[in-house]
């Protein structure tokens, strides 16, 4: 039985969500192969080669395999599923984008952000923004699954010695094109990998105040996020969204500041290890999940916190 | 052009659920239900696509139990021109979804098929994707920007470092992310209309489509409890708290 881990890159550098993968196709059980298909992507095949754990690095450099477009990837991965028992991909927006239109090229259902292996066939997910964790088996012959980074703790980037192999004889569908991208450019770490994130809510008031984050989150090392409310009222961007439409995050440390707590927020922070809460408002349910919570303005506290670190 | 825009009916988005003490699923008995958020944005992209004279015919489809013509009346009142129910009492998956909705867009030759990108019950974000695939149509899930040229659709999607734009041929599949845009309420004598709208009902064996599935739930548990936590009195007690007493700083 062998696994095939799709992994996540931008064709100079492997994500962090691949190493999670990984970890989650170990406790599978089975040989570990990571396909990297893109363009000019040799360095990140290199990288692969080297995570702990995996056997062998599938490379499929082609220009149609450039954005990662599911037109193109999908018939390129069911093709190599054939061979396997398992195709994992992380549920980043490209894992999410594109495994399904393999699954159904397949014939079969997919497992989506699994949490946990039980045993090769059976994975606990979570379904309703979180509220319940449902334990599912799959009878498939290749089963499709997405795994949430966050359920996984990362195997080494370094120590591995795969040998790397080129595959794949598909070419472009003539389907979709890419036009263009504007990526958020930040210093900080990335919300999903950071050990500690510190979010904003609407209670920031506007997006001049996130300041007051950034300043903590810099002396802490920490990524910032944000809750819906603060994103749909523009103080920034929707790439920092926490919850169940945005990232799922589970550092060892969230800070959550002028946020309420809505079901749709805790479904994307609520399996950190410790959370802390600032809010005026001592009934906002952020309460019942804090570890630490702290009835106070956050103008005032906040900036008291970052003195204090 | 026609629009195909898709509906599901789910618990509604402020209801916390509870989980069944059997383990056999979550309580849905005497729950609010409603049309998925996503859908709304759906119905919303494909009625605005009509205001601008894009599209010529908005058909909405839902596929479900016979209690789904709520919701499929909701999509009426809001601006869509008919409606169909595939109507199925079973828990279906995703993927016998998308075959449904697949002799669906047989049957209607739609140009373009709007859905959400998941639904917040089974949270799956997987249907549209396997529509496209079954279809051979390309795919823009995760819209925040719906551009129509004539053969082509531009899409600007929601991705993990900002956004991305691709350009697809039609007929094509898109799905909406929460920025799409802002749906519209529906006004009492759009509802009053809704109900002559044509609504038709057909089933998975009418469609020749057979819905087995290669996954089985086995059970439903509540999360893992998070045990109570401390109000603290002081930003200096705060601090002290997180260094020496979860040393997370």
């Amino acid at each position: 039985m062998a696994i095939l881990v799709i992994a996540e890159h931008n064709n100079s550098a492997l994500a962090a969500a691949t190493l999670n993968t990984v970890a989650a196709a170990l406790q599978i059980g089975g040989d570990v192969h990571v396909l990297v298909a893109g363009a000019g992507c040799g360095a990140v095949a290199e990288a692969a080669a080297k995570v702990a754990g995996v056997a062998k690095v599938l490379v499929a450099d082609n220009t149609a395999f450039a954005h990662q477009l599911p037109e193109n990837l999908a018939p390129l991965i069911v093709e190599l599923a054939r061979g396997y028992s398992h195709v994992l991909a992380p549920a980043t927006t490209n894992g999410k984008n594109y495994l399904p239109r393999v699954a159904a090229l397949i014939d079969v259902e997919q497992i989506s952000e699994i949490i946990k292996v039980v045993s090769a066939d059976t994975f606990q997910r979570p379904i309703y923004a979180g509220n319940a964790i449902a334990t599912v088996q799959s009878s498939a012959a290749v089963k499709v699954i997405t795994v949430r980074a966050t359920g996984f703790d990362p195997v080494a980037g370094e120590g591995g010695s795969a040998a790397i192999e080129s595959v794949g004889t598909v070419s472009d569908a003539g389907l979709s094109a890419f036009v263009g991208e504007e990526i958020a450019k930040s210093e900080r770490p990335e919300l999903t990998g950071a050990k500690i994130v510190v979010s904003g809510g609407r209670g920031m008031q506007n997006g001049d105040n996130f300041q007051l984050l950034y300043g903590v989150a810099d002396k802490l090392g920490a990524a910032v996020g944000a809750s819906r409310a603060a994103v749909d009222a523009g103080f920034v961007p929707n790439d920092m969204q926490v919850g169940q439409t945005g990232k799922i995050v589970a550092p060892q440390l969230y800070v959550a500041v002028g946020i309420s707590g809505a079901i749709q927020h805790l479904a994307g922070m609520k399996d950190s290890k410790v959370i802390v809460a600032i809010n005026k408002d001592e009934e906002a349910p952020i309460f019942q999940v804090a570890d630490y919570g702290l009835v106070a303005d956050l103008f005032e506290a906040v900036p008291e916190l970052e003195r204090a670190l | 052009m026609k629009i195909l825009v898709t509906v599901k009916r789910v618990v509604d988005y402020n209801v916390k659920v509870r989980v069944k003490a059997d383990g056999s699923g979550v309580d849905l008995a005497n729950v609010k239900m409603a049309m998925n958020p996503f859908c709304e944005i759906a119905v919303e992209e494909a009625v605005r696509l009509k205001e601008r004279g894009i599209a010529s015919e908005v058909v909405v489809v839902s596929v479900g139990p016979n209690a789904a013509q709520e919701q499929l009346r909701t999509a009426l009142a809001l601006g869509a021109d008919r409606a169909v129910l595939v109507e199925s009492t079973a828990e279906l998956g995703s993927l016998a979804i998308a075959k449904l909705l697949k002799a669906v867009v047989d049957r209607e030759q739609p140009q373009l098929v709007i859905l959400g990108k998941q639904a917040i019950d089974s949270d799956n974000n997987q249907t549209g994707q396997m529509l496209a695939a079954l279809s051979g149509f390309a795919q823009g899930t995760f819209a925040s920007r719906v551009e129509i040229a004539g053969e082509q659709a531009r899409v600007t999607r929601e991705i993990d470092g900002g956004l991305q734009t691709v350009s697809l041929n039609l007929p094509a599949i898109v799905t909406t992310d929460l920025r799409l845009n802002e749906p519209r309420y529906a006004s009492l004598p759009n509802i009053m209309k809704a109900k002559k709208k044509p609504l038709d009902v057909l089933t998975p064996e009418a469609l020749g489509v057979s819905t087995a599935s290669t996954v089985k739930v086995l059970k439903v548990e509540a999360p893992a409890a998070r045990k109570a936590g401390i109000k603290v009195g002081s930003v200096a007690e705060l601090v002290d708290k997180l260094k020496n007493e979860a040393k997370v700083i």
